[in-house]
Parts: structure tokens; C-alpha cells; sequence
């Protein structure tokens, strides 16, 4: 085995794609890569290979319990949906996912419409320039997710707080990061005590329901989920939406196409989850439980491999001129959204969010561009704007 | 969609055919198990009927 590629790639300054993964397509496709903490693990780069290591039951996240799993920081996540395996897995995900089917969150559409119009109106009473990410990207999912679960959004400044340290990379130390994930188990389960004494029309108390009436799961298992959900609930819809725009700024081509058809917002939105290389590196490493050969390379029972979806989703085996942007592809089975038992939860959520964001922005902010010098996160798991001032 | 959702779920039951999924049986026995999948497919894609063929999932 020849010596691992120090990793990750991307540079957290912008949302290019790193050229090494351009190389890895073209060449191995599966390559070895070592992160700052934890063993050596294999990458994929490739489509279908990525495809295959997070669609198929020999690739396991359950071991990884066991093992110095491969990781950006010292501290270990434990615990949560995302560290299990199918039946387990199902048990849990089947109880949250009907909080967020197509159907369920269509019926959203409407609020998330209104709390669009409510910020935008509030940035232009402010005047420009205005800072995109603290007045629309957060405060929109935020309230979004707050309602849906049922957490005070006045609470946004504390759980902001153990939001970001949840995703945080090298700047914690392992301390830091378990305190982190303490006191947001605590607040949340302050909220849980406070909704079983008194039960509201709320995600929460469905799923205080299910422990209480139907031992469908145990206490700290509904913790974790409540967490997990109002973390990764917010967050990620919340760097996409100043990626779009900032994508959109640079591409003033697309950026008019939409506003003269703003029916192809849908079709944009899923172009853009495929083209944003959203993650600085790669995480949550799947344990080959057998013997699999992935694209011509054989991963030996025991082994990790992780994958990066950046890379995947502009690789030119599966996608037509991948590298640009077209809001007209005829199919567009992009993994932005991962694949297989861990597809994100929030996928119909996120996705109608981030088409009602585009259109408000589109609709009522002509000549929306980027107003100054844009502050990108740092250490993050997801890359993204801190900062980004706009005008219209 | 294609989340890939149910396949990676139960293998046994549901196979990736391209951009969709397809049962691997035509008249799988239904099960709590394929239920649950039912149940939590992103785009409430899977229906689950029983021997009379009466919609049993996914449950409202």
C-alpha cells in the first residue's frame, strides 16, 4: 500500500474543488488518505463508488464504535442516528422521518414562504448593506426547524453555540467538544421535561408519545434525535443558502436565466446541491464487515472507507460537462444529499427552503449582489460564508 | 428521488435499477420491517398492500 494522502483537500476559502480529486478520479478512484486524527482510511472519489460504499449493507457505520475512526478533530461524536446500522437505524429513522416526507413538508411550504417575506422585508426596512447570513440564511431554517420541533427560537443564541462546536473540526479540543455535546443534550432534555408536563402540536411531543406510550426507543436515543434534528436541521440549509447566492453572483448568466423563469428554481436547486462541494473533507467512515471490491480495488473486512460526495457529484462518468453549471440536465441524481440508509432525514425540508430562499431573494431583491468582502467559516465540517454582505 | 433509502435498507427486498428502486420480488410477503420502509421513504414512494390488496403502508 503506498503512503496516504494527507487529508482533507478543499480549502475552506470559497467552494472550489480541490484538483487532487480531479487526479484521484483519473486515477485509482479509490486512493488512501490519512486525516489529522484517527487511522488511515480509503477515499472514494468516483460516483458509482461512493454509491455503492453508502448504499450497500456490507459497509457499516455501527463498527466504527469500536475502532480510532478517521476524523478532522480529537473529539469523537457517539451515539445518534448517524453511528447506526439497519435494523437499529430503522427503528429510530422511521419514527422521525414521517415528520418529513414530501407530503408532510409540502404542507410547510406556506410558513416557510411567509418567514422568507418576513426577513426579506425586515433586510429592506435595515437598508444594504446587510449581512446575508445573520439576517436570512440562519434566522430562516432556524424558526423553520424551531417550530417543526418545538424549541423556543429565542433560544437561537444558545444553541447556536453547540451547533457550531457539533460542527467544528480542529479548533476544540476533545474536552471541549464532549462539553459541547453535553450541554446540548441537557437543554434539550430541559425541553423534553418541560413537554411531557405539558404536550403541544410538535415534533417533540410525538416523539415523547412514541417513548412514553409505545417504547419505540429509549430516553437518551430521543435526546440525541431531537439534537441531532435541530442541528442538523438548521445548519446545513443555512450555508447553502449564501452558497447559492454566492454561486448565482458569480455566474450572472444563471443568475438571470432564474429570474426570467423562476419556475426552473426546483431544477436550480438540485444543479447547485450537486455543484457546491459543500464539505471540507469527509467524515463518518463506513467499516467494510466482508471483503468488497470497490471500483477494482479489493477493501479488506475491517477496513474504512469514506467518501467524498464533492467529488462524486462532478465526476464526468456520470455527469455531462461536470464542472458546469446547467439548470437544464435531463437527469440529476446527485448525492448531495448522501445515499442510501443515512440519505438525509431533512432532504424535503431542505430542499423547499432552499427553493422558497431563491425565489424570495429573486423575486424581491433585483440586482441582489455580493456587497464586500466575504468571511469564510473556518475548521467547519461544511464550507461556507461566516459573512457575506449584500446589496441590491 | 432515488435516496437509495429502502435498498440500503432492506437488500433483501428492494433493489437500486438505475435512478429508481424496484422490489426484488414482485409479491414480497409483507412484514413490520418493510412497513417501516414504507413508512419513512423520502417521496412516500412504496405501497404496501395486503393479501386482499388493501393499502396497508405507509401508515398515515
Amino acid at each position: 500500500m503506498s503512503t496516504p494522502h494527507d487529508y482533507p483537500f478543499n480549502s475552506s476559502d470559497g467552494l472550489d474543488l480541490d484538483e487532487e480529486y480531479t487526479k484521484a478520479r483519473d486515477g485509482d478512484g479509490m486512493i488512501k488518505v490519512r486525516l489529522p486524527y484517527g487511522e488511515p482510511a480509503w477515499l472514494a472519489t468516483r460516483y458509482d463508488d461512493v454509491r455503492l460504499v453508502l448504499g450497500d449493507r456490507r459497509f457499516s457505520r455501527a463498527a466504527a464504535a469500536e475502532r480510532d475512526e478517521p476524523r478532522s478533530r480529537a473529539g469523537r461524536q457517539r451515539g445518534g442516528i448517524l453511528a447506526m446500522d439497519p435494523p437499529d437505524h430503522t427503528r429510530l429513522r422511521v419514527l422521525a422521518a414521517k415528520a418529513f416526507t414530501v407530503r408532510r413538508v409540502e404542507q410547510l411550504r406556506p410558513r416557510v414562504r411567509e418567514v422568507t417575506a418576513e426577513l426579506i422585508t425586515a433586510m429592506r426596512d435595515a437598508g444594504p448593506p446587510v449581512d446575508l447570513v445573520d439576517s436570512f440564511a440562519l434566522p430562516l431554517p432556524v424558526r423553520v426547524i424551531c417550530e417543526l420541533l418545538g424549541v423556543p427560537t429565542e433560544d437561537q443564541s444558545r444553541f447556536r453555540v453547540w451547533s457550531d462546536a457539533a460542527l467544528s473540526t480542529s479548533s476544540l479540543s476533545a474536552e471541549e467538544f464532549v462539553r459541547n455535546q453535553r450541554e446540548l443534550r441537557e437543554y434539550m432534555a430541559g425541553l423534553i421535561a418541560q413537554r411531557r408536563a405539558r404536550p403541544e402540536q410538535d415534533f417533540m411531543t410525538a416523539l415523547i408519545q412514541a417513548r412514553d406510550v409505545d417504547d419505540k426507543l429509549s430516553e437518551k436515543e430521543m435526546i440525541d434525535l431531537c439534537a441531532g434534528i435541530l442541528v442538523a436541521g438548521h445548519e446545513t440549509t443555512a450555508t447553502q443558502i449564501p452558497n447559492f447566492v454566492y454561486l448565482l453572483t458569480n455566474h450572472p448568466d444563471r443568475m438571470a436565466e432564474l429570474r426570467a423563469n423562476p419556475d426552473r428554481i426546483p431544477a436550480a436547486v438540485e444543479e447547485l446541491l450537486r455543484y457546491v462541494p459543500l464539505g471540507s473533507g469527509s467524515g463518518f467512515a463506513r467499516y467494510a464487515t466482508e471483503d468488497v471490491e470497490v471500483g477494482g480495488v479489493l477493501v479488506r473486512a475491517g477496513e474504512p472507507v469514506l467518501v467524498s460526495i464533492g467529488s462524486a457529484n462532478r465526476d464526468e462518468r456520470k455527469f455531462a460537462a461536470p464542472d458546469e453549471m446547467s439548470f437544464h440536465r435531463e437527469s440529476n441524481s446527485h448525492m448531495g444529499f448522501g445515499h442510501g440508509a443515512h440519505h438525509c432525514l431533512g432532504a424535503p425540508l431542505a430542499r423547499v427552503e432552499l427553493q422558497e430562499a431563491l425565489r424570495g431573494l429573486l423575486a424581491e431583491l433585483p440586482g441582489l449582489h455580493v456587497a464586500g468582502d466575504i468571511e469564510w467559516k473556518s475548521h467547519m465540517v461544511v464550507r461556507g460564508p461566516r459573512r457575506m454582505p449584500v446589496a441590491w | 428521488m432515488a435516496s437509495g433509502l429502502c435498498a440500503g435498507t432492506r437488500p433483501d427486498a428492494f433493489a437500486l435499477e438505475g435512478s429508481t428502486a424496484e422490489p426484488v420480488e414482485p409479491h414480497p410477503q409483507p412484514d413490520d420491517d418493510l412497513l417501516d420502509v414504507a413508512d419513512s421513504c423520502p417521496a412516500l414512494a412504496i405501497t404496501v398492500l395486503d393479501e386482499d390488496d388493501n393499502e396497508i403502508g405507509p401508515r398515515p
